[in-house]
């Protein structure tokens, strides 16, 4: 039975489109993703439905159905009764989706007395409990700065469910969160939605958790559906050339060398081409596509696609990388940097006199080997202290204790002319007041900006320009730029590809493993998308509460991890195999990483384990070497 | 005549020279020039900046001052200290009347006792004197008079029109129509301004029988003083000690914030009338310091700039210091230490410029509000100078004029829509700029 029916759905702002001609069906109890890259109007479409677009935007065309009744002619009062009851909502961002000066309980109970027949507080505990949230009853009465990221999430999906929603709309669920509480978050999110007849609306970039929540996918593309297919026939041969060339650009193991990617970036809604809206970026663009907007059609039983070419998925390159050459492994080198033991504790001060009370031990000993021309990773969730070590190795952050060696020389406070830093959000990295040539001399008044530009793939002119005429990855671009100035030959990088989008972080990737080839340029490369690590890194290093729980080559650490949270890690991450079945049966680490500031007793990581004995509750366990490259601190590696 | 260099007509002359020296920086400087062109391409902000332009000129004007040489044997100069502003107004310098009169009236404004006739309005010494007996005319000869303004203002706005025309021809992008049609505007209410200014008293006269039109127009000098020296005192030490504070964190940060919430924590008027007093003090037991009266008000005037100075940096020093904490984190701050630039560098090259538009935001609301803060403190008595005519002291003088029945109304009137202009203009040419040089609503 068709529960939700958008048809035509066309949103303006001002005379631009950003969401054009809409049109797809969600059946009850059904799963429905919408894919697509920042500003492709997913967003835009979910807040229509609901009729909370922003002031500036109105719905000029279109209609959508809801359980038989057309939403657009509702009045707003009536509106108002079907938001949060009928139709619920969680958003990307739990920390300011909640009243911070409210309990739960009564946030809970506020939705429930709007919605749900009545507040009352064992109701709200109930709803608590059934999101998995432990100890509800106390739960409900402590504020949201008491709950953790996930737990935040989890009381939002309560507030959501308070009004017995027959559609759950989840912009971006998870993407605020880690990759072992977004695990926890889908898997709740699948089994409330079997337990409840739910359908959901998904909305999310990640084509990982469409593959192993969704039964069928949208693909959108400079607001428009290019793609919608059941998931099966999705993953297994995916149509638009579009949709073909987003799974080419994802990084992924047995994957090296240089990803697919798209050239150039999304038209904006402002100006848009006459015909096919992908065909500047595709590389199986027909002359017509300049001019003529393809059809929507139907290629196989419930599958559509918009594109001119007449069986798009037997035209091009399939949905895998061209190229499956691995990166020519370097000669074995000798460390160009060494870090012995290196901790930064900050102090917890209390008091009139600021006392310190307590340390917050963001790094606490940790001991690495970079070699030069190769790339170290360093994983870890949000809060482990991976880019405080980054920030200490680089001198940026003063250490507590241990010692930085730089081909065997001890190392003190920067050395601007060795390591340099690229930053996650390119947004904030450049100083937009300055042209970007002066960016880029920052540190070297004598370099060539022409050439450094070329060299990270821009033209020299762009010189003359100001920081805010770029896009994201330009951006990234032009940092990478500014940290060659200087020459180094490491390149301390601290998510930069995060704030990106796939086809974008793909080009940055390329680009880096370029520049390594040609510069001979050594990565200490800090993330938590282990893809990415499978994809670019020779050595891993996963931390965990401020130390290095396992360490290792590549293939060590990601084929066969020794440590249970690396295996917990690596189970949480969603993937995609071929047959577009997802692996449903996964290791999940129940609860949140502890704080720093009072880390367990023993092995940190032993209230999570699946593993744990008494004896980790009482040492913390010492580095086991399984080989020459390969460490584990584990009493029970394997 | 013997040229007289006051110590605030050096001061204004040289943040003129700075402005024409900044500008013609500027327009080597491209993105300068950039940000420069969209100033001139709204139309709000050449407008104002037209109108701004013109109470500048009139401040200069009143700020080249000179003593008339006495006739005479020997070199014997007026203790009078006049300005070129002066000279130009001298008709309604030189026209007293006894007391109050209204706009335009040709009979004063309370009943007299006039011998013979017992108790009436007298007639006006000057004002309406060329009507003579008839008295009966008195409506038209205004009527008249504004048609002639009227006319002579469309000519020289017309002729102004005609001599723009090369510019526009020159830099046709810019908005100069806006220019224009805010000129035509002003000549045609200085026109007829004029024409009835030289037979009437326009906005009547004050207590004393000074015309009110001239009072305003030298109040103009005065407020732009107060207005921009005092941000030009205040500026550096906040500027300074705000980014200063937020970047070094620590012990600096501490004995600066100190500082400012000692200074805060005093209340203001108290400081400023302890301060303008000891002033006082020192410039009455020195009085062989100043060669004419002028010279000891305008010294009383730069004084009171000074402390106003001293006691308003504190606000924008907490405003800069809270951005540069913020600053400070961001990541191209923390890229710029990563390639070892220094301390210095990255405060001038990435701090400030980042904190200039709240620098700019902070010059304009302080403009207007120092402009009401002197006529606060000449209400209590610890303002400019007595002589020194500012709209403080004729707001200030108001507050009696309005208790009397029937109400004057006019100085105030005269003073506030002065003032008002002054401050909308400053306002709006300060949202333009500051729109302008920043990237981030450029398009």
């Amino acid at each position: 039975m068709t529960l939700l029916t958008v048809r035509d759905l066309t949103v303006e702002i001002g005379a631009a489109r950003p969401v054009e001609g809409v049109s797809f069906e969600i059946a009850a109890g059904e799963t429905f993703a919408l894919v697509g890259e920042s500003g492709c109007g997913k967003t835009l479409t979910a807040l229509a439905l609901l009729r909370l677009l922003p002031e500036a935007a109105r719905i000029e065309s279109g209609s959508i159905r809801f359980a038989g009744e057309e939403l657009l002619a509702l009045s707003e009062a009536e509106m108002r009764k079907r938001r949060g009851g009928q139709l619920g909502m969680i958003f990307q961002e739990p920390a300011t989706s909640l009243n911070p000066v409210m309990t739960i309980g009564a946030q809970i109970a506020e939705a429930l007395a709007l919605h749900g027949g009545g507040a009352s507080e064992a109701k709200a505990v109930d709803l608590l409990s059934a999101v998995g949230i432990p100890d509800p009853a106390r739960r409900a009465r402590e504020y949201p700065f008491q709950l953790s990221g996930g737990m935040k999430q989890r009381a939002m999906i309560a507030m959501a469910l308070a009004g017995a929603p027959q559609l759950l709309i989840a912009d971006e669920p998870t993407t605020a969160l880690d990759v072992t509480i977004q695990a926890q978050v889908l898997e709740l999110l699948a089994r409330l939605q079997e337990a409840r007849g739910m359908a959901m609306l998904l909305i999310t970039h990640d084509l990982g958790i469409v593959a192993q929540q969704a039964q069928r996918v949208g693909v959108m593309y400079a607001g428009q559906l290019v793609e919608l297919a059941p998931r099966t026939a999705f993953f297994s041969a995916p149509s638009h050339p579009y949709a073909r060339r987003l799974f080419a650009a994802l990084p992924a193991a047995g994957r090296r060398g240089r990803l697919q990617t798209l050239p150039g970036s999304v038209p904006s809604p402002a100006q848009r081409p006459d015909g096919c809206r992908f065909a500047s970026r595709c590389d199986v663009a027909l002359p017509v596509c300049a001019h003529e907007p393809p059809p929507w059609r139907e290629i196989a039983p419930g599958q559509q696609v918009r594109c001119h070419l007449e069986e798009p998925r037997k035209v091009g390159a399939g949905g895998t990388a061209q190229s499956g050459a691995a990166v020519p492994e370097p000669p074995p080198a000798t460390a160009l940097l060494a870090v012995r033991d290196l901790a930064v504790h900050f102090p917890i001060r209390r008091g009139l006199l600021q006392r310190p009370v307590g340390w917050v031990r963001a790094v606490d000993g940790i001991d690495l080997e970079l070699p030069a021309g190769r790339t170290l990773a360093l994983v870890g969730e949000s809060g482990c202290g991976k880019t405080t070590a980054g920030r200490a190795i680089l001198g940026l952050q003063a250490a507590t204790r241990g010692e930085r060696l730089w081909q065997g020389e001890a190392l003190k406070g920067l050395a601007p002319q060795r390591m340099q830093m690229v930053f996650q959000d390119p947004f904030g990295s450049l100083n937009p007041r300055l042209r970007v040539g002066a960016i880029v001399k920052e540190g070297n008044p004598t370099a060539d900006v022409g050439a450094l530009l070329a060299a990270v793939g821009l033209e020299p002119e762009m010189a003359k320009r100001y920081p805010h005429e770029f896009s994201g990855g330009q951006r990234q671009r032009i940092a990478i730029a500014r940290a060659l100035a200087v020459d180094p030959q490491l390149l301390i990088c601290d998510e930069p590809t995060s704030a990106l989008d796939v086809s974008v972080q793909a080009q940055i990737l390329n680009l880096l493993v370029e520049l390594q080839e040609e510069r001979g340029l050594a990565y200490l490369f800090i993330t938590h998308n282990l893809a990415v690590v499978e994809h670019l890194a020779h050595q891993v290093a996963v931390m965990y509460l401020g130390r290095i729980v396992e360490q290792g080559s590549v293939d060590e650490v990601m084929r066969t991890p020794q440590h249970p949270y690396t295996q917990a890690l690596l189970a949480a991450v969603p993937r995609i195999d071929t047959s577009g079945k997802a692996d449903r049966e996964r290791l999940l680490v129940p609860g949140d990483p502890p704080s720093p500031a009072q880390p367990p007793p023993g092995c940190h990581f032993h209230p999570r384990c699946p593993r744990a004995a008494a004896r980790c509750r009482a040492a913390y366990p010492e580095a086991v070497q399984l080989s020459a490259t390969h460490g584990v601190r584990c009493f029970f590696p394997g | 005549m013997k040229f007289v260099l006051l110590w605030s007509d050096f001061l204004f002359f040289l943040l003129v020279a700075g402005g024409v020296i900044f500008g013609l920086w500027a327009r080597r400087v491209e993105h300068q020039r950039a940000a420069w062109r969209k100033v001139g391409q709204s139309r709000v902000g050449m407008a104002a900046a037209t109108v701004l332009v013109l109470f500048l000129a009139v401040a200069l004007l009143d700020s080249v001052h000179y003593r008339e040489r006495l006739p005479g044997e020997g070199e014997h100069y007026a203790v009078e200290v006049r300005s070129v502003l002066d000279a130009l107004l001298t008709p309604l310098r030189t026209r007293p009347e006894k007391t109050y009169s209204a706009p335009l009236a040709t009979h004063s404004f309370a009943k007299e006792n006039i011998a013979g006739e017992g108790r009436d309005f007298p007639r006006l010494k000057f004002g309406g004197a060329h009507l003579g007996e008839a008295l009966s005319r008195h409506g038209a000869d205004i009527a008249l008079r504004c048609a002639q303004g009227l006319g002579l203002g469309a000519v020289a706005g017309l002729a102004l029109w005609l001599a723009g025309l090369p510019l526009r021809r020159r830099a046709p992008h810019l908005a100069w129509d806006a220019v224009f049609v805010t000129l035509g505007v002003f000549c045609l209410i200085a026109g007829p301004l004029a024409m009835l200014a030289q037979g009437y008293h326009v906005l009547g006269t004050d207590k004393v029988g000074q015309d009110v039109l001239y009072l305003t127009l030298k109040s103009i000098r005065t407020g732009l003083l107060i207005g921009t020296l005092t941000t030009l005192i205040m500026l550096p030490a906040a500027i300074f000690l705000g980014i200063l504070a937020g970047y070094a964190g620590g012990w600096i940060d501490d004995v600066i914030q100190y500082l400012y919430t000692t200074l805060n924590s005093i209340p203001g008027v108290l400081l400023i009338a302890a301060a303008v007093l000891m002033m006082q003090v020192m410039i009455d037991t020195h009085p062989q310091w100043f060669s004419t009266s002028a010279e000891r008000a305008d010294a009383r005037l730069l004084a009171l700039c000074a402390i106003l100075g001293l006691t308003s940096w504190t606000g924008l020093c907490r405003l800069l210091r809270g951005e540069t904490l913020k600053l400070r984190e961001l990541e191209y701050v923390q890229a710029a230490r990563a390639l070892g630039v220094s301390s210095g560098r990255i405060l001038t090259r990435h701090i400030l410029p980042n904190v200039m538009h709240l620098v700019i935001i902070a010059i304009v609301m302080d403009f207007s509000g120092l402009v009401l803060a002197e006529a606060v403190l000449s209400y209590v008595g610890i303002g400019v100078d007595p002589n020194t005519i500012s709209f403080g002291t004729m707001i200030n003088t108001a507050r009696m004029e309005l208790a009397r029945e029937p109400m004057v109304w006019w100085s105030l009137t005269a003073a506030f829509v002065f003032m008002f202009v002054l401050v909308l203009a400053a306002n709006l040419f300060a949202d333009v700029v500051r729109d302008a040089f920043d990237p981030r609503l450029a398009r």
